[in-house]
């Protein structure tokens, strides 16, 4: 084994010990709110993984979407949402949790074993290693375009659901006259009385 | 051989992803959980494009567009959790029973 092997070995443990425990955080942990800042490490630790792959655009790509927008969407998402409220624990919880994390772990033993026993094949062409943002840019206009621009597409019918599932609900013009520079909004007790109406059937 | 590393260690991000998505109350913490979900298969990805594929990456291309997912994903899911909050009141999920009969 030489240097450079070795490097790559000792970044490749930390990496991974970083990352399996920050995942285990944002499992975990009770508090949300650290909960999404392990998530951040978890993708941080991700993207020098890919570099340890020799994916340095891909990496760049996963430090600006998932740190930039997910992660900071998700924490915008706990601010609006997040309210203290006491869970009604269950007497048996912790037995679907065991059975749970007994499950979990019989998965990974046979994803293990699996990955263990097969033979693969490594290849020993050259690698692309600092052309690779040219071959992703071939790639995404040659064979890949038309799932290129689905993407786009889906990207866009994204962008418009969420929109609209995320808008309150209009009122009908009920002839009152709005307050300037405010949205018409659908009231609290309104929708409030919905939703004992909505129970009561 | 270390290919095997990178595969083992997806396959654990993967199994505390299905964890953290069945045993969780929050709706935001089974957001995070997809997250980890798409995480792994895409180190999965990444790691077979490298040893497996390494002049003709087209695992990394792979890897490009489950990213662009996973954002798309990400911005409903939290819209859909906004709309849920708003008309419950709550984000558990034991208490989310409108399609349930």
């Amino acid at each position: 084994m030489n240097l450079a092997e070795g490097v790559q070995l000792v970044s490749l443990i930390i990496l991974g010990a970083m990352m399996l425990g920050a995942a285990l955080g944002v499992v975990l942990l009770k508090n949300i709110v650290y909960s999404a800042f392990l998530l951040g490490g978890v993708f941080i630790s991700m993207s020098g993984m890919y570099i340890l792959l020799n994916a340095g655009f891909v990496a760049a790509a996963q430090i600006l979407i998932y740190v930039g927008a997910v992660n900071i969407l998700i924490l915008f998402g706990i601010m609006l949402v997040n309210k203290e409220e006491p869970y009604l624990e269950g007497s048996r919880v912790w037995l679907g949790r065991a059975v749970t994390g007994l499950v979990c772990l019989g998965l990974f033993g046979l994803l293990g074993a699996m990955i263990v026993v097969t033979p693969w094949t490594l290849s020993t062409a050259v690698a692309a290693g600092e052309d690779a943002t040219v071959e992703i840019a071939k790639h995404l206009f040659t064979d890949y375009l038309l799932p290129f621009e689905l993407a786009s597409v889906l990207l866009l019918m994204a962008l418009i659901g969420a929109i609209v599932l995320a808008r309150r609900e209009l009122l009908p013009d009920d002839g009152q006259a709005q307050p300037a520079l405010m949205l018409p909004e659908r009231p609290r007790l309104a929708a409030a009385k919905d939703l004992a109406e909505q129970v009561r059937r | 051989m270390q290919l095997e590393y990178f595969l083992l260690l997806a396959a654990a991000l993967f199994c505390i992803g299905i964890y953290g998505l069945v045993t969780s109350r929050n709706a935001i913490r089974v957001l995070m959980s997809i997250e980890l979900l798409l995480n792994a298969v895409n180190l999965n990805l990444l790691a077979f494009s490298n040893y497996l594929d390494p002049a003709d990456i087209k695992g990394q291309v792979f890897g490009v567009f489950i990213i662009t997912i996973a954002a798309a994903e990400s911005a409903v899911g939290l819209a859909i959790v906004l709309a849920i909050y708003r008309n419950r009141n709550t984000v558990d999920m034991e208490q989310f029973n409108l399609l349930k009969w």
